[in-house]
């Protein structure tokens, strides 16, 4: 059975309304629509998105498939929601090849639950010193449109100069983890009230929004498009903000975590709570909110970052830093956004489906929930209440920090096109 | 009293008060020909030991043996932090040994908190010392030094240093002694200022219970105790000041500011002191400096912790893990 008939779903949180699937397409939206040869989901109540698109996600394979595999992540994502992930190049080897990267989106063809478009690094081995060969990259089977070192910053100026200019050539972006290295040196969490008192090596804000600072006039002086990975600050936010105002070509994107928890976390000296950029204050966490709401932040990425337990059941400094994040984004964003009434449904589409395809030049994704589209689509259950309980993860790694937390919402059905990948909240 | 001790912030003033007052007692005991007492006999109490230090370690263990305690010493210097799982290993192989109690020195700031608080292991944890964070034992020994300076050994039982106006100078950014120290002292009532370059003062220390100046000289005729804090060499390197001279004119303490300190003033120091760029010979050897008798207060502070925390008064201080011996 190809068809599929998803009636009464409120489509971008709005009309309910039925959705016709037709093989890998949209075939009908409307109200009434004939459930002739079509399996029937009853979605009253629920809500309807395209699909979601991740525009930060770890996958880790090539090279540390204990944490994660091109098939957990992409199961990992099909149970968030997400019928395209971007994949970090911080890989080993490091995708910095046309051979790493083609690889990459060849498990991603292979897994079928999720397309996955690879970054490439734009510095050789992620070493800051020498550009990659990003033209291969983008030449290659896995057409690269995003670059980025990301868990490292591309700290010299001429090399971000050079691969801001390089790649508007075939129409790239580079993506910057924006760290200062200098002034994170030692750095354990977020500099302030808290890393005082517990003597925790301190990563200022500064170190973060003068890299975004210098980078936003380099990508005006040149002409190109950055894009900004995981802001974390709100003196970041008024940079962007300038930068927008300025007619600057940047985008942006939060992590769910930097919505959400703030360093006073860290008082428990938990692991779980360590990531890079750090969690921030609770002033932060407002800037950041209100920055997605007016569009200053462009996107919710996940900076899924999956670790052992090994990693994370050890004393703070020696554990590693990032959090799980793909299947725990939308209940995040509809705890901090939607329900604070900053974002609407359908501006929760745009901030995690439609604007991260278009940054990422994600080809059949991001599109709208229309006739004769590509049927990626999710489907979520709004009322829904529920605790984390990271042993249902479909993720290899379990290093969520909401562990025990209870958080709104539940992806009921994921399509990619048109074939359903969740069913009732479970993998298909 | 508290299960374990992770930090001086964790202490109340009459716990604080109480374990003073019980070192005054241990401190008897080393006046004693036989230097022994029976309390943790049959008890096992081990030194982890993943980053070097003599000194403390000596403290506790003499502390632990004349307290009559079996003592295990574990040095796993440099094995931590490059994979921090050796600590749970380490923990449970402990546990699983039998040990009653844990003395734990750690590089890393929270080591001691994790080891306590994440059901690696069941012992009471007593924190020697952790990263940049805390040192509970050095805050109570420096507190212990002033109250028999500045209240009397017999009558400063049952007392806190209210009113003391107590100085910290040199490296606080780095220092888990002058948290500890800010810490105790604030709940033990007296009034604390912190002097230092700004580039050795961090950022958020203005939530913290005590006073900051960047100006030794204005601090000196106020302060009835001044403690020099030792400033690592390598942080020249770093550029938190541009010379040890120029440190040592800003913010050493010699004969002519140790003039200018009240009569009654002392010079503290955890040791081991930088002569010359910290504090001069003749201030360091002069009778107002307690660095000798501050190492043997360490001694009783540390015997009353462990008398304590392991059930030296079962009726209020009870361990659940002895009871199911």
């Amino acid at each position: 059975m190809s068809k599929i008939l998803i009636r009464g779903a409120k489509v971008l949180g709005g009309e309910a309304q039925d959705v016709l699937i037709d093989g890998a397409t949209v075939a009908a939206v409307g109200t009434g629509l004939s459930d002739e040869g079509a399996r029937v989901i009853e979605a009253q109540g629920q809500i309807l998105l395209p699909g979601l698109v991740d525009l930060h996600t770890h996958l880790r394979e090539p090279g540390r498939e204990d944490s994660e595999t091109v098939l957990t992540g992409t199961r990992a994502a099909a149970s968030g929601g997400y019928t395209a992930v971007f994949a970090m190049a911080n890989t080993f080897p490091v995708a910095d090849t046309a051979g790493v990267v083609e690889q990459v989106y060849r498990l991603g063809k292979e897994s079928g639950y999720c397309d996955v478009q690879p970054i490439g690094a734009v510095t050789v081995g992620l070493e800051g010193k020498k550009l990659a060969e990003l033209g291969a990259m983008h030449d290659s089977a896995a057409g690269v449109t995003v670059f980025s070192d990301d868990g490292k910053c591309v700290d010299d100026a001429v090399i971000m100069r050079r691969a801001l200019e390089y790649v508007k050539a075939f129409g790239g972006v580079v993506a910057q983890h924006a760290q200062e290295p200098r002034l994170t040196e030692g750095a354990q969490m977020n500099e302030g009230v808290v890393s005082a008192e517990l003597g925790l090596g301190g990563w200022p804000a500064v170190a973060e929004e003068s890299v975004i600072a210098r980078d936003v006039l380099l990508a005006e002086h040149v002409g190109s498009r950055v894009h900004i990975c995981h802001l974390s600050t709100a003196g970041s936010v008024e940079i962007v903000r300038w930068a927008k105002s300025r007619g600057i070509d940047v985008t942006a994107e939060v992590t769910p975590h930097h919505l959400l928890l703030t360093d006073e976390m860290v008082r428990s000296y938990n692991p779980v709570y360590k990531v890079n950029p750090p969690l921030r204050t609770e002033r932060d966490v407002l800037a950041l909110r209100e920055a997605l709401a007016d569009g200053t932040i462009d996107i919710v990425a996940t900076d899924h970052a999956p670790h052992p337990h090994e990693d994370k059941d050890c004393e703070w400094a020696a554990a590693a830093m990032g959090m799980v994040g793909l299947e725990t984004a939308l209940s995040v964003v509809q705890q901090t956004m939607v329900e604070t009434g900053l974002l609407d449904w359908a501006q929760v589409a745009d901030r995690m489906s439609f604007a991260p395809a278009r940054i990422g030049r994600a080809q059949g994704h991001g599109r709208p929930v229309s006739a004769g589209e590509p049927a990626n689509l999710t489907l979520v259950d709004p009322a829904y209440r529920g605790v984390v309980d990271p042993a249902g993860f479909a993720s290899r790694s379990r290093n969520t920090p909401y562990e025990g937390r209870e958080l709104p919402g539940r992806v009921t059905h994921t399509f990619l096109r048109g074939r359903a990948t969740v069913v009732d909240g479970k993998l298909a | 009293m508290m299960r374990h001790l992770i930090s001086a912030a964790d202490l109340t003033r009459d716990e604080a008060v109480r374990i003073l007052d019980t070192a005054e007692e241990m401190a008897r005991v080393a006046d004693r020909p036989i230097k022994k007492l029976p309390a943790l006999r049959g008890r096992t109490v081990c030194n982890l030991f993943f980053e070097d230090s003599t000194r403390t370690r000596i403290s506790f263990e003499a502390a632990e043996k004349r307290l009559s305690a079996d003592v295990i010493n574990f040095a796993a210097k440099g094995s931590s932090v490059s994979k921090g799982e050796s600590l749970k290993d380490t923990a449970q192989t402990l546990e699983a040994m039998g040990v009653d109690a844990v003395v734990i020195r750690h590089g890393a700031s929270g080591a001691p908190y994790r080891l306590a608080t994440s059901g690696w292991i069941d012992a009471p944890v007593i924190n020697a010392g952790d990263g940049t964070h805390q040192h509970p034992t050095q805050a109570l020994l420096d507190a212990f030094t002033m109250r028999r300076r500045l209240v009397g050994r017999d009558a400063g039982i049952g007392q806190d240093l209210a009113g003391r106006r107590i100085t910290i100078v040199g490296d606080v950014l780095h220092s888990r002694v002058a948290r500890s120290n800010v810490d105790l002292l604030h709940t033990l009532g007296a009034e604390v200022t912190l002097v230092a370059p700004p580039t050795l003062v961090p950022v958020g220390v203005e939530t913290w219970p005590c006073e900051v100046s960047y100006d030794l000289d204005s601090t000196l005729a106020k302060s009835d105790a001044i403690m020099m804090l030792r400033v690592q060499r390598e942080r020249m390197n770093a550029a938190f000041f541009p010379t040890e001279r120029e440190y040592s004119r800003r913010y050493g303490l010699d004969g002519d500011r140790m003039a200018k300190m009240p009569g009654h003033a002392i010079v503290m120091h955890p040791g081991p002191m930088v002569r010359g760029m910290e504090i001069t010979a003749e201030v360091a050897d002069s009778d107002r400096c307690t660095v000798i008798e501050q190492v043997a207060n360490g001694v009783s502070i540390r015997m009353a912790v462990l008398y304590l925390l392991l059930g030296g008064n079962e009726s209020d201080a009870p361990n659940p893990r002895t009871e199911e011996k």
